[in-house]
């Protein structure tokens, strides 16, 4: 027992006084190290844009760091654009999708992965099916029923299309199945309902997937732009990806501004994936493992 | 003590198997009017010719829009960036990441920071970033063509000049695709069983010779999920081109239009709705192949999986 030990310890010591181990491990954090400045690079100079003057952000040779840091750049550019209205657009069009995902996919998962109907798997083919359709081909369709329902520039328009997704229903499915089929029929035998079970220990037991569906909803919602840009023209009702397009269009030449109101749409994303970092990683690393 | 045989218990009974499908109500409404349905209208609306979206009028069944699409040389040249975007774009994507992927699994320090950052692209608004870019390939204020005169080579016109529109895109989505593949791979790293690294190890195996006769291999299967991810959202791209070109255009004189950028102003801004779902039905039947190709590889996987 302890010679292997002994024997173990010199080989890794071994192992790390090696000069070409030396070599390769500092390759690793130099390539490391270039690729995390060219993934942030942007990030950094949006938000050095969004304070520098217009003098410096047009300056030949550009300047990197602008001398005094503008922050009334922020205030400018939230004051020339309804910013605060298209905030609240932006939250309640992603709260209220991600409640509904939220709703429509435990119920589906949990019917999928419990309850016995006819036709079962031929209504779980039909839903896995539906998940190679691109989206963006339906949205000549889609644009024709939201406008004969009368929802174009209603939130509904934005939420109700999105309120469930076949691939959160299949990823929180896939949980459910985890879940041993002895506590249901325990439950079953103390005359628990489905619904009742349903609530009251599946999905307490899955947390941490429903929090990564939450997550990654509000995100994709957050950031959408094809289909909120084609139903909504009314300036009130605009969600921040669009307002912010407007905005650039609207006062182009202060491209510090655009910078700032770019900063404003990015920023809540970014503070909320590092708190979530677990859930937001978890639920997308998910989709590689499974296919 | 509960009347089991009053009527309203053998409806219940009879309605018992039914149970499942109140569960699946609302997803199966969302899912038959806003994708079934407009899945099979696009379809007939391929086919018809002068089809107008308000008064549904149509002068003829015939093919058409697809006629005009194929001879249309906005589309063909949409076809070609995509084809060109898929050459470049994935290819250099799975790779880059790949390496990351496996460096930030063999450091020590750091590992969950450089997964964290690398990640950030991802939860990121295209739109907004893409602004960004926009500024950073800017001929004459840009960050990349001030680089590039540090290194003595002369200003680029990144944005305005045709040959370098697509060049710009592709930049700018290699940048943007890394984070999903690094991801996926690191948590495909970690399904590698390590026993097989251990005996490489003691063989005081060289690590390139590792990463190829051994990483490589066992991470097939999701370098081609990346690989056929990364096809099928080639396809799919639009925001990208938005952002960086303005929105007004797809890049100058159209150099770097998109299927879906196609789609989109043959339907929104010419009113060609016949066309636009012609051309919608061709994304459908491209990303239809990538799919079944990956859902073959995948099917192989799990078999070598439950062996």
């Amino acid at each position: 027992m302890t010679m292997t030990k002994a024997t173990k310890k010199t080989r890794s010591q071994h192992i790390k006084m090696k000069p070409s181990a030396i070599v390769t491990k500092v390759i690793e954090y130099v390539v490391l190290i270039l690729g995390a400045i060219f993934t942030l690079l942007p990030f950094l100079y949006m938000i050095l844009s969004s304070l520098k003057t217009y003098q410096e952000l047009n300056a030949i040779p550009p300047v990197f760091f602008p001398s005094i840091p503008q922050w009334s750049n922020y205030v400018e550019a939230w004051n020339s654009a309804p910013f605060a209205r298209y905030f609240l657009n932006t939250v309640i069009v992603a709260c209220c999708t991600t409640v509904g995902v939220l709703i429509t996919s435990t119920l589906s998962a949990f019917a999928f992965s419990r309850l016995n109907f006819p036709g079962k798997n031929l209504v779980f083919s039909i839903f896995m099916a539906t998940l190679m359709i691109p989206g963006e081909m339906l949205i000549i369709t889609n644009y024709q029923t939201v406008s004969n329902l009368g929802w174009i520039d209603s939130y509904a328009s934005m939420i109700v299309p999105y309120i469930s997704s076949v691939f959160y229903i299949y990823l929180l499915s896939q949980f459910f199945e985890q879940v041993p089929n002895e506590l249901y029929l325990a439950a079953k035998v103390d005359k628990c309902s489905d619904f009742k079970f349903m609530t009251k220990i599946m999905v307490p037991m899955n947390k941490s997937c429903l929090a990564s569906i939450a997550i990654l909803n509000f995100i994709s919602s957050w950031n959408a732009f094809l289909w909120p840009l084609l139903v909504t023209n009314d300036p009130n009702m605009r969600v921040l990806s669009i307002g912010l397009v407007r905005f650039q269009t609207e006062s182009g030449a202060d491209y510090q501004l655009t910078m700032a109101a770019s900063c404003m749409l990015v920023m809540p994303v970014v503070i909320l994936f590092l708190i979530l970092r677990k859930y937001v990683l978890e639920g997308v690393a998910f989709s590689g493992v499974k296919g | 003590m509960k009347d089991y045989s009053s009527p309203i218990y053998t409806v219940r009974r009879k309605l018992r198997p039914f149970k499942g499908f109140l569960y699946l109500l609302p997803s199966i409404i969302v899912l038959c009017v806003f994708t079934i349905y407009p899945l099979i209208k696009t379809f007939i609306m391929s086919f018809m010719e002068d089809y107008n979206l308000v008064n549904g009028t149509y002068t003829a069944i015939n093919l058409e829009n697809y006629k005009e699409l194929f001879s249309d040389a906005t589309f063909l040249a949409a076809l070609k960036n995509t084809g060109i975007y898929v050459i470049f774009v994935v290819p250099i994507s799975v790779v880059l990441s790949l390496i990351i992927a496996v460096f930030i699994n063999d450091v020590v320090r750091g590992k969950a920071l450089f997964q964290t950052l690398y990640f950030l692209p991802y939860v990121t608004s295209v739109i907004a970033i893409g602004l960004v870019w926009r500024w950073m390939f800017n001929s004459n204020y840009g960050l990349i063509n001030s680089i590039l005169n540090l290194f003595g080579i002369e200003s680029i016109g990144w944005l305005n000049e045709t040959k370098y529109a697509m060049p710009a895109l592709i930049i700018f989505s290699i940048w943007k695709s890394l984070a999903f593949n690094i991801l996926i791979f690191l948590s495909g790293l970690q399904t590698i069983p390590q026993d097989i690294y251990r005996a490489a190890r003691v063989d005081s195996t060289p690590k390139m010779r590792v990463f190829f006769k051994l990483t490589v291999p066992q991470m097939r299967p999701i370098i081609v999920y990346a690989f056929m991810m990364g096809f099928i959202s080639a396809f799919k791209v639009y925001n990208e081109v938005y952002s960086l070109f303005g929105g007004t255009r797809a890049g100058p004189a159209n150099s770097a239009i998109t299927v879906v950028y196609y789609i989109y102003t043959k339907f929104y801004n010419s009113y060609r709705y016949g066309l636009a779902s012609a051309a919608a039905v061709v994304l459908f039947v491209i990303i239809f192949v990538f799919t079944m190709i990956e859902r073959y590889v995948t099917r192989d996987r799990d078999k070598v999986k439950s062996k």
